[in-house]
């Protein structure tokens, strides 16, 4: 059993259930803002602002999904901050440290898709600056430094559907923030916790 | 009458190998079945999310007659992402892409002046930028005549900083 000393357990213990937490209200609004939401470049923003001025109580769901996310990307880095003071990414939780680097770049890309799907002004100059620093990147992007792979092979390509960001765009942004990455999210948060437990539970007696 | 059961005879050892090689080999072969298989699942949902087809507009395209042109105007080439600049000279065509990020400039017309509106760079009329973080002038893009009379801009062909067509 490694437990973190008493003296140190503080409200920083907590915040790595409150990036959980607010990962659950995420995945508890987001599929009924996709009784509304559709992908489709020209009819998306509309949604979303029926949405906003329209639906039910819509505005009060997309807020919470949007401030929800905010403070996720808020909590989870403080979390990092918190086990990096407290040395807590040190034997037998190596792992879970890489575990949840992994953690913190899936939840930095869910807001970077997230962000894309209004398909307003700033969502898609947003997603072309992304886009472009994708196209940037070394190996995988056909512009970066080492590139190895054609311009219609790179990562800039994968992402888009093509090379101007349109209706592929969308549809490949919308998969990526509902399906694929959420399913990374929740399956490697999994891991995450049972790996807390293989290490001798949380920091210890509260 | 209760017959007593025979006594288990014993089996040939070579039997008892060949069933184990019968069954190891099975294994292996239900491993490699799952992982043959995982393989060619993974590689072409890899292949499916490049498209064959994309539905984009042309490379090359034409832009109006030159006479449409006003000297010393630039026109953005709606959804085309090209600025067309007429100078008393001739025509050239800039790529509406920003060097740094990829957005779109803006033409300020009062100040000679291209801004871009993500992160500040500033280009001047020829395309060189001169202020933010864009690291490279505008793409100049080759620009002809075709047989009808009209600007054909082929973004394909980047064309140097000294090119233009004669008006």
């Amino acid at each position: 059993m490694k437990w973190v000393p008493l003296g140190l357990v503080r409200y920083t213990v907590c915040l790595g259930g409150l990036s959980v937490f607010f990962f659950l209200l995420c995945i508890l609004t987001g599929p009924f803002l996709m009784l509304y939401y559709v992908p489709d470049v020209n009819r998306a923003h509309a949604d979303v602002m029926d949405i906003m001025q329209v639906v039910p109580f819509g505005s009060f769901v997309r807020n919470v999904h949007r401030w929800a996310a905010c403070l996720m990307i808020v909590c989870v880095p403080a979390h990092m901050t918190r086990v990096f003071l407290q040395a807590a990414y040190k034997p037998p939780r190596q792992l879970n440290w890489l575990v949840g680097i992994t953690l913190l770049i899936l939840t930095y890309l869910m807001c970077f898709t997230g962000y894309m799907l209004p398909w307003d002004q700033e969502a898609y100059w947003g997603a072309t600056i992304g886009a472009t620093m994708a196209e940037n990147s070394p190996f995988l992007g056909a512009k970066g430094p080492f590139s190895v792979l054609p311009p219609d092979k790179d990562i800039h390509y994968i992402m888009l559907g093509g090379t101007v960001l349109d209706q592929p765009t969308l549809s490949r942004f919308f998969f990526a923030h509902c399906i694929a990455i959420p399913g990374a999210l929740a399956g490697l948060m999994g891991f995450h916790f049972f790996n807390i437990h293989r290490a001798g539970g949380m920091s210890g007696p509260l | 009458m209760f017959k007593p059961m025979a006594k288990a005879e014993a089996i040939d050892p070579k039997k008892i190998a060949r069933r184990e090689a019968i069954r190891k080999g099975l294994f292996w072969a239900c491993w490699g079945v799952f992982v043959g298989f995982a393989g060619i699942l993974g590689a072409s949902i890899v292949r499916f999310a490049y498209p064959r087809i994309v539905f984009e507009p042309s490379s090359i395209f034409k832009a109006g007659k030159p006479d449409d042109y006003k000297a010393g105007s630039v026109s953005l080439i709606h959804g085309r992402g090209v600025f067309v600049v007429r100078t008393e000279k001739g025509f050239y065509a800039l790529s509406a892409k920003c060097t740094h990020l990829g957005c779109q400039p803006i033409w300020y017309e009062d100040q000679q002046v291209f801004k871009c509106p993500c992160h500040g760079a500033r280009f001047d009329k020829e395309g060189i930028n001169f202020a933010g973080p864009a690291p490279l002038p505008l793409p100049r893009f080759h620009l002809s005549l075709s047989p009808d009379g009209r600007l054909l801009v082929d973004k394909s062909i980047n064309v140097g900083m000294d090119f233009f067509l004669e008006a």
